[in-house]
């Protein structure tokens, strides 16, 4: 590529090496272990009282805990788009771009399993999953294809990992005790010999093939959990793909962020390129395009037909009391970013990482219209109940606990950036000696 | 005491059967007549949970244990009942809004205050269709969508067509709340706060109770009391006989008063199930609003005291 062709093999390493965090690096991390700490004391409190400090009940039975947990699993499916489908489909660019996902893709998935187990009134009967278990159910399906994705990803994020552990392992000066202990125990048995390439090689590309499938069903079960349900908002066959395209959006949007951070944070403006940028807002805006259109299935068909039960719905989502925040995330999730991204200036590292964050932000309340306004919305009419149970807005110990998990991805990928080169250098002094040679 | 190995359960037990007329001489039968006569108190009280769910205080002296109640095992209970198939009857045209199902319903079952498992509804189909008043129940569909979701077998389908939760399983995801498009569920969002004589029953999902935190609850057709023949705290609480139950094996619904072959009763009213399109085949069957004991606006009385009350707790 051309971008790194002046760049000598030492040059690379020494720029991808992890590094301590800064001053800025320490304030972050403070402040995410502060927001998971105030997390972990809400959810003291959830465990101690009940669901009761919550602000569901008997209608709206599923809130901000579910709708993040959509989020999660949406934001995870970046992962098997950029390393797997990208990989398959020979995109050469996107090998810095690769760990990156991944990270995401564990750090979030990681996150989903935690807020499902959050949800539960009983999280410590967990285990009755696997002793009454009931393969009818799709709670088991997402169950099920969630730890295989988990799985999956964790050997995705590994295997590439061990050429980088053995040069890791190469430079012990520069980290410290521990790390390089942590390091030898996950890498040291890489000799870095072509037949361990041929097999790491072909491991990687038979788990790209599986975590197609599987990435797909994950969030199409996700969606299932929904559309097998008879409620108007959810009683749809658009939902799979419609949660799919979705997800990949929302993913995307995640990495650009999360490249320009990286990028700032570390100057790695030689290894994360103008180029990137431009190619990631091109992928962001068909993306988007894609989930507008199935937006436009999801929402403009009942709505031409408008039949009694959907009609109550539909219209407190375009004009009632869910109206503002349903046009601010079709805007900020889908229509701004197509206008901005489609022209060549609107993909350039800052539009692209604001856009980014519109993205991932819509996308958040995105999900929690389609959770929370169909509750609202029974089939029979909603009397003989304490008039709280009318209306939803998460209580502080919610916004808390979503909050914290949403700090922990971050911790996680924050420690990974610390412990690990996010960049692969092996693979990017690989391309570039590729490329000098091609020069030469 | 004959039976050494009394358990709390069986302890409760006596006081439901005998109560406190049962006393404690050396006869084999405790429902044999009256024996308290020669019975002194011991001053010992014990509070125990009455046939009519109070809560009672009763001298130690004047209880006996009862041999012969077997409870019904998980196992049994899981099962059902064999060669029933349970079904109700709601005439619509009796109804007056009068929620004495509810009350009872709410008070056998401890349900938690503000939570209702039997609601009575203010319906109107359209602008100029006619308002009626809707009690509803736990449909304990043939087809259950909250059976089918859920993950653990915690919710059921038994034989004799009773839906119903084990609330020792159950692990509180919710999604049968979902799933039901009758909204017949409610969940236990905080501990039940029930008397320490109730909390401390040992649970059967036969009498849903004592509920517990983190679970689902819902209407279970009180199988405890068909069991022993007797009809569910509803049907037998309404005073205007709204609800029919029985059994359709035998075509025959009750609501205590009188009795009713299910077939012509259906036939004859014009009985239908709700939101029949959806598939759920519902046990409970609905007789529409005409020819009506009472006009719609009686009940809106109820409805304004019962607005009252809620307003002045």
């Amino acid at each position: 590529m051309e971008n790194i062709k002046h760049l000598t093999s030492e040059q690379i390493t020494q720029d991808l090496f992890p590094r301590k965090f800064g001053k800025l690096g320490m304030l972050w991390t403070g402040i995410l272990l502060l927001v998971a700490a105030l997390g972990l004391y809400a959810y003291y409190r959830q465990l101690r009282y009940g669901l009761i400090v919550t602000n569901m009940r008997d209608y709206v039975s599923w809130g901000i805990y579910i709708s993040n947990f959509v989020f999660f699993v949406a934001i995870s499916l970046v992962g098997s788009l950029i390393t797997a489908v990208f990989r398959l489909t020979k995109v050469e660019w996107s090998t810095p771009l690769t760990r990156i996902a991944e990270i995401i893709a564990v750090s979030a998935i990681v996150f989903a399993s935690l807020i499902i187990v959050i949800d539960m009134g009983r999280p410590e009967r967990f285990m009755n999953l696997a002793l009454h278990g009931r393969i009818q159910s799709p709670i088991m399906w997402d169950v099920i294809v969630i730890c295989t994705y988990f799985f999956i990803s964790i050997l995705l994020l590994y295997f590439p990992l061990l050429p980088d552990l053995q040069i890791m392992l190469k430079y012990k000066e520069k980290s410290s005790n521990a790390l390089n202990k942590l390091y030898r125990f996950q890498g040291s048995f890489w000799k870095g010999t072509p037949e361990q390439f041929k097999i790491s090689d072909r491991a990687i590309n038979i788990l790209c093939i599986l975590i197609v499938p599987v990435a797909f069903s994950i969030h199409t079960v996700t969606s299932w959990l929904f559309a097998t349900t008879y409620r108007p908002g959810w009683d749809s066959t658009n939902f799979g793909a419609y949660f799919i395209s979705g997800a990949f959006l929302v993913g995307s949007g995640a990495v650009v962020v999360a490249m320009y951070v990286f990028r700032k944070a570390y100057q790695l403006e030689n290894y994360i390129t103008e180029k990137h940028f431009e190619k990631m807002g091109r992928v962001v805006v068909l993306l988007a395009l894609l989930y507008l259109y199935f937006n436009i299935n999801e929402y403009l068909v009942p709505a031409f037909k408008m039949k009694k039960a959907e009609e109550v719905h539909l219209m407190g989502l375009f004009s009632g009391e869910f109206a503002p925040l349903f046009w601010t995330a079709i805007m900020i999730g889908m229509i701004i970013p197509i206008f901005v991204l489609i022209f060549k200036s609107g993909r350039k590292p800052l539009p692209m990482f604001i856009v980014g964050c519109m993205v991932v932000l819509g996308a958040w309340f995105k999900r929690y219209l389609i959770v929370t306004p169909t509750l609202l919305h029974p089939f029979l009419p909603m009397q003989d109940v304490p008039a709280s149970y009318h209306h939803y807005f998460p209580s502080w110990e919610e916004w808390a606990i979503a909050g914290g998990s949403m700090a922990g991805v971050l911790l996680v990928i924050t420690f990974f950036v610390r412990i690990y080169p996010i960049i692969p250098i092996h693979e990017t002094i690989e391309e570039n000696e590729k490329h000098t040679q091609n020069q030469d | 005491m004959e039976n050494k190995d009394t358990s709390r359960r069986d302890f409760l037990a006596t006081a439901l059967l005998a109560g406190v007329a049962a006393g404690c001489g050396p006869k084999k039968n405790p429902f044999d007549d009256y024996a308290g006569n020669d019975v002194k108190a011991s001053g010992e009280m014990v509070k125990l949970l009455s046939v009519n769910g109070d809560i009672i205080e009763i001298d130690k002296a004047f209880l006996k244990p009862v041999p012969d109640l077997p409870p019904v095992s998980n196992d049994e209970a899981r099962r059902g009942i064999a060669g029933k198939k349970f079904v109700m009857v709601i005439d619509l045209s009796r109804c007056k809004n009068v929620k004495a199902c509810q009350k009872a319903c709410n008070h056998m079952h401890q349900v938690h205050p503000g939570q209702n498992w039997i609601k009575v509804l203010e319906m109107q189909d359209a602008e100029q269709t006619a308002p009626y008043w809707e009690p509803t129940t736990c449909m304990h569909c043939d087809e259950p969508p909250c059976v089918k979701v859920c993950p653990v077998d915690a919710t059921f389908k038994r034989q004799d067509g009773i839906v119903l939760i084990d609330s020792d399983r159950c692990i509180g995801c919710r999604f049968c709340m979902a799933a039901c498009p009758y909204s017949a569920r409610v969940f236990n969002w905080e501990d039940p706060g029930l008397p320490t004589e109730v909390a401390d029953q040992d649970y059967s999902c036969e009498s849903s109770m004592p509920q517990k935190k983190g679970t689902v609850g819902k209407c279970d057709f009180c199988p405890d009391m068909t069991r022993t023949g007797e009809l569910p705290h509803c049907v037998s609480a309404c005073p205007n006989g709204v609800f029919m139950f029985g059994d359709m094996n035998q075509d025959t619904v009750t609501n205590g008063a009188e009795t009713f072959r299910f077939s012509e009763l259906i036939k004859e009213k014009s009985g239908y199930r709700l939101m029949e399109d959806l598939g759920t085949k519902p046990s409970v069957y609905y007789l529409p609003p005409v020819n009506r004991n009472f006009p719609f606006e009686s009940g809106l009385e109820n409805q304004i005291a019962d607005d009252k009350i809620k307003h002045s707790k």
